[in-house]
């Protein structure tokens, strides 16, 4: 069975040819241009096609597809009926497929399924990696909050952050939003 | 999910092209909210992923192609789903512009050309070079896909046979003009203007040529949330009106340009935008603004009433191009995708103008006309073809029938 992976993210088309390798009797391509992708996916002749639901050449494929019809090799949306609790999983996790007419739902849907599971996964290592550059973010505030203190209270830095501490917790904040009402502030008044 | 939201939260999917302004400014100006309405935008790149968001509940309502409701609702492409569009958000506001050199050859007085003279040209263009010509179109399912086969073919050129008509998405129109895979786009604004910003083409000719009050994007609801949610449907057609007042408003222009270049709605050029909504277009690189009245038709004669004639039309031309029989039942469903009773309903002791038939023949309007109205006064002002054909529904059948010998 020939799979096409067709997403501009080349990370994440990564993330999942690397769950559908372990598919047997699949080989896998993956397109990451738009340039030139109607003729890649015709080079192909891919049975199931994978594509981020936002991918911007959608349409265009979905165009070719439907001409493909009269060429007699039709490639429709996964559309069978039976599947729609497949279909709504796919679209929530980000991922729409296209696949040959008359292949049997039964090879179409561990692979579905598993393309589903690799882009959930994909989701969580980007909101992941993205609350780990906040945490990074967060660390510099508090260094800057306490250099502030530190030079203009003469605190050492363990007080300076015990400060920052205290106050967090008398007000019920968090310590990086109190280091930033001290950063903002140290701004307004002038300081650099 | 967007189903399972507080009552008053409504989300619409949208692209990024100018006449998705309605959604856009009844959030921003806070018409939504006036209806109790909490409004949340979704964009999207393509069409495909605006209503695969719109089947599955991310999104309750939708900005889309008019013919594409009308497919989803039949069944084309994918099983059927039957769409309700409460509310037209505008008409027309689509270009033709072609690659510089086509653009002088097939429209040498420069301006816009006349349709039937451009087309006589073009077809003369393509038996003299016998060089196939492509044209872009933003979808398979969209108004400028039927308008510009209705042009050519209209003008003795086989859309398919002899000029092939792809799919390239509004914002890579101007890449694929200049990289030369297509020679001529039909797409809406800001996108022919940035083409021409680019040089990579010259605006011939806008749709509004083609047929004068030609249906564009609708708002789009599912039937099932439709029937679930109407009274916040109503609302939404409410806050839309309102929202279309302001934005034909000359005094509004800048403001209203400014929102929409945002980078969350369209991520464009505020110029160009203010162009596009002020009616104004410039064609080719050197030359002058033009201001062409009613490019973009968002409001007046209750512009955004869903007249059942609209898509009968947009049926017969879907017969026509996708090879089908005439289907009375096909047809049956297709007019009723357009629903002017929720329209009537929503508005109705409004201020706001409500025709008194659902339906008319479309492109027979020479001049000025006033129509019976059940609500207001309203004067309908000149709708043809650029054929002088005109789309009696009543004579639907016949219709497609004739179009297939043409």
């Amino acid at each position: 069975m020939r799979i096409a992976i067709v997403d501009e993210s080349a990370s994440r088309a990564a993330v999942i040819r690397e769950g559908l390798a372990a598919v047997d009797g699949c080989e896998i391509f993956v397109v990451t241009e738009r340039r030139g992708l109607v003729a890649r996916i015709g080079e192909i002749a891919p049975d199931i096609v994978l594509m981020d639901l936002g991918n911007p050449s959608r349409d265009v494929l979905e165009e070719y597809f439907a001409v493909s019809r009269v060429l007699g090799r039709p490639i429709a949306m996964f559309v069978d009926e039976s599947d729609e609790e497949a279909i709504a999983a796919s679209v929530d996790a980000g991922v729409s497929s296209y696949v040959v007419d008359g292949l049997a739902p039964h090879r179409i849907r561990p692979i579905l399924d598993l393309a589903v599971r690799r882009f959930n996964a994909f989701s969580r290592l980007q909101s992941d990696l993205a609350e780990a550059k906040g945490k990074l973010a967060e660390r510099d505030l508090v260094d800057k909050a306490k250099r502030i203190l530190m030079d203009n209270r003469g605190f050492t830095e363990p007080q300076a952050y015990a400060q920052l501490r205290k106050t967090a917790m008398n007000q019920g904040k968090r310590i990086a939003d109190i280091a930033e009402a001290v950063v903002t502030a140290h701004q307004l008044l002038g300081g650099t | 999910m967007a189903e399972g939201a507080a009552n008053g939260e409504l989300t619409i999917g949208f692209l990024p092209l100018v006449d998705a302004c309605l959604p856009i400014l009844a959030r921003e100006h806070g018409f939504a909210e006036a209806e109790g309405l909490s409004l949340r935008l979704v964009r999207d790149m393509s069409w495909a992923t605006v209503l695969d968001r719109l089947l599955y509940g991310h999104s309750d309502g939708a900005h889309m192609v008019a013919p594409l409701a009308i497919a989803t609702t039949l069944g084309r492409g994918r099983p059927a789903q039957p769409l309700s569009v409460p509310f037209v958000l505008g008409l027309n506001g689509n270009a033709v512009t072609m690659r510089p050199e086509l653009a002088r050859a097939v429209n040498p007085a420069g301006g816009l050309g006349d349709p039937a003279k451009v087309g006589a040209a073009l077809k003369a263009y393509i038996s003299g070079t016998g060089r196939p010509l492509r044209f872009g179109v933003v979808h398979r399912y969209s108004s400028h896909n039927y308008m510009l086969r209705y042009w050519l073919a209209a003008c003795g050129i086989r859309p398919d046979v002899d000029v092939e008509i792809t799919t390239v998405a509004p914002p890579f129109c101007a890449d694929a003009l200049e990289f030369g895979e297509v020679d001529a786009i039909c797409v809406g604004e800001p996108w022919n203007s940035v083409a021409v910003e680019r040089a990579a083409g010259e605006i011939v000719m806008v749709t509004a040529q083609i047929w004068r009050r030609g249906v564009e994007k609708v708002l789009a609801f599912r039937e099932s949330v439709l029937d679930a949610r109407r009274p916040q449907a109503e609302a939404l057609v409410r806050a839309l009106r309102k929202a279309g007042e302001h934005f034909v408003d000359p005094a509004n222009l800048e403001t209203n340009a400014a929102i929409l270049a945002c980078a969350e709605y369209l991520d464009g050029d505020a110029t160009l935008i203010r162009r596009a909504i002020s009616d104004r277009l410039l064609l080719r690189q050197g030359g002058d603004l033009l201001h062409y009245p009613d490019f973009m038709f968002q409001h007046r004669e209750a512009a955004n009433f869903p007249w059942v004639s609209q898509a009968e039309w947009l049926y017969s031309q879907m017969v026509r191009w996708d090879g089908l029989p005439f289907d009375p039942a096909d047809a049956r469903k297709a007019a009723r995708v357009f629903r002017p009773d929720v329209y009537r309903s929503a508005l109705l002791g409004t201020g706001e103008p409500l025709p008194g038939a659902s339906s008319k023949v479309e492109g027979s309007l020479a001049g000025p006309t006033s129509v019976s109205m059940q609500q207001g006064r309203m004067i309908l002002e000149r709708n043809t073809f650029f054929d002088g054909k005109a789309f009696d529904p009543e004579l639907l059948e016949s219709y497609i029938t004739g179009q297939h010998q043409a």
